[in-house]
């Protein structure tokens, strides 16, 4: 038997499991995920039409992307509605999910009942959701109109579906971010909240002094998901009307342009590579947040 | 799709107070208002799943008759009409084929990477690390050209898949799947991991185990506790997919049920109960997993808060 060379010791064939081990998952994530990252930035910059070989593609240089920015009708309201869609997650969403957090972390009967009702939608899928929706806001069935007598098309009327949209998801979104407040308010010091206590600090400079600071890079982290989760927004609008008349996000634009029967490979993949580079500089944030912790 | 998220220790110093915070529990007692608003907010949260759940089980000709704030009308016809109508049967059966091997193909590959990276130290495994954390991030939609013309091109053997490419192929679809959800599950596996005492792997060395015999009778059964809550949440992001399973598949034939709801819809009158139906029958399967294992479900979405 070999002599015991310490922790690291590994044998000719356990060298090879070890390498498979580690080989095989990398292989395809590689040729799945970045393969065709890096392939939409490069087919971004030719005029490829998805038929004959890709070696007949002509380069284009920037013209997709000027095209996209300037000819292209539903690429601003697009970004229009992925901004809006930002902008509610973060400022309806995110702050309801904390506070209803800051409310549950203590201590009563129930608690576990209420959250639940809070969370429950997160287990369902966001095309679902859509689905359950629509009994709310069907123009003729809906339980809104209903209610109001109003005949208002709320999936359907371009002034209003985006915010019918974005009520739904955030009726999902808000039991997340309550979730991962929880977690993180349970990292809070109870000695730090007591010894503000007796120092006579009230209920909000205890938050805001206290636990908010603490909260810090939980905060990060939702603000990564929040982006992230609005550029991938995607099943609720394609569920409701596969992303026209009103419900254009970047996401849907991609698949239309690919999926439909104008293929146009160039210029979709112009668009998928606005998304990556969006989501690539939060990707980026989110990554010094957890790695950092390892690196020391 | 829920981005899926590992959440980082909040702060060094306050790890060491969990336990105790898990005891005292939170700021104080919460005053009467706080309930009471509490209440109402979960109620008004619960409302459309027991609206949807209601209307499910009420006939259209008494609800178009007697409008929907209304009482009564009770039948069980939209179930049945649903389960034939979006060939639930058939339906189900390719989620569960997507679903199962998925989710087991997802943790075994997550569990090598998660080993090999917190039991040898290279130089490269941080990077290798962020390089799977960061693919299950990037938004699918952006990646969809170069997959689906990468599976167009992919010949299968038809026994195999009768498309005769990956493209419209249950494999494909488990593909895709695996590859962006391994991210996620490697970062967390790989942070229990190292939680794991070395000394044991050192006396395994001693007694002469195999890195195989390390990680299958020791690592796995260790990792017990994160793969439970891993497997829950992988069985319900995979199974609620939807985007990866509308572009990839084209015959209905093998959509799974999120994708095959579209088919309660006509294409000039919609019957709001029979989607209902529709819904309840799809949200189904996560609801029930939800209740069984709700703390793994939980405990899944913020892994990594507490390093397992």
């Amino acid at each position: 038997m070999a002599r015991y060379k310490g922790i690291n010791q590994i044998s000719g064939v356990d060298r090879i499991v070890v390498a498979l081990m580690i080989v095989v998952p990398t292989l395809l994530m590689v040729w799945l995920v970045w393969l065709p990252a890096i392939g939409s930035v490069l087919l971004s910059f030719t005029n490829w039409n998805g038929i004959g070989s890709i070696g007949d593609a002509k380069f284009l240089g920037l013209k997709n992307y000027h095209d996209v920015t300037t000819i292209y009708p539903p690429f601003w309201p697009a970004v229009r509605h992925n901004l809006i869609w930002l902008a509610v997650t973060f400022l309806v969403a995110t702050p309801l999910g904390m506070f209803l957090a800051v409310l549950l972390d203590k201590e009563m009967r129930g608690s576990r009942i209420y959250q639940t009702s809070f969370y429950l939608p997160v287990v369902l899928s966001l095309a679902l959701v859509g689905f359950i929706w629509q009994l709310m806001y069907s123009r003729d069935q809906g339980l809104i109109n209903g209610l109001t007598g109003s005949t208002i098309d709320w999936y359907g009327d371009p002034k209003y579906n985006l915010w019918a949209a974005l009520v739904a998801a955030c009726w999902r979104q808000t039991g997340y971010i309550m979730l991962l407040y929880l977690a993180g308010l349970k990292g809070v010091d109870v000695s730090l909240r007591e010894a503000a206590k007796v120092d006579g600090a009230n209920e909000r400079t205890t938050f805001f002094k206290i636990v908010f600071p603490v909260l810090a890079p939980i905060n990060i982290i939702v603000l990564v998901v929040s982006v992230i989760e609005s550029l991938r927004a995607f099943d609720l609008v394609w569920v409701i009307n596969k992303g026209r008349n009103g419900l254009e996000l970047i996401a849907t634009l991609v698949t239309q342009n690919i999926v439909g029967e104008a293929s146009r490979i160039g210029f979709g993949s112009a668009l998928a590579t606005i998304m990556l580079l969006i989501s690539s500089v939060f990707i980026a944030i989110y990554l010094r947040i957890v790695m950092r912790e390892d690196q020391r | 799709m829920t981005t899926p998220i590992a959440v980082p220790e909040v702060a060094e110093e306050s790890a060491q107070q969990l336990k105790v915070s898990k005891v005292a529990t939170g700021s104080g007692k919460a005053s009467r208002a706080t309930q009471i608003f509490l209440a109402v907010m979960a109620l008004v949260w619960f409302f459309p799943i027991l609206y949807a759940v209601m209307n499910s089980f009420r006939d259209y000709a008494y609800t178009a008759k007697h409008g929907y704030v209304s009482f009564g009308g009770f039948t069980l016809e939209n179930y049945k009409n649903a389960w034939e109508r979006a060939d639930f049967s058939h339906t189900l059966m390719n989620s569960l084929k997507i679903t199962v091997p998925a989710v087991l193909l997802t943790l075994f590959l997550s569990c090598c990477v998660a080993f090999v990276v917190s039991r040898f130290s290279w130089r490269f495994n941080l990077a290798l690390l962020g390089l799977f954390t960061a693919a299950n991030l990037l938004p699918p939609q952006a990646l969809l050209i170069p997959v689906y013309r990468m599976f167009r091109q992919i010949p299968m053997p038809t026994w195999l898949s009768d498309s005769g490419t990956l493209l419209n192929s249950h494999w494909g679809l488990i593909l895709v799947n695996v590859a962006f959800q391994t991210g996620f599950c490697s970062f967390v596996l790989s942070n229990y991991m190292k939680t794991l005492p070395r000394e044991l792997y050192e006396s395994a060395v001693v007694d002469g185990a195999s890195v195989t015999r390390q990680f299958f009778g020791l690592t796995l059964p260790l990792c017990r506790p994160p793969l439970a809550a891993l497997a829950t949440l992988e069985t319900t992001w995979i199974y609620n997919e939807f985007f990866w399973a509308t572009v990839l598949l084209q015959q209905g034939d093998k959509f799974p049920v999120t994708s095959s709801l579209n088919n309660l819809r006509g294409e000039f009158f919609t019957d709001n109960n029979l989607v209902a139906a529709g819904s309840v029958l799809v949200a189904l399967p996560t609801l029930i997993i939800f209740f069984l294992l709700q703390k793994q479900f939980v405990s899944g979405l913020t892994l990594g808060a507490t390093k397992g």
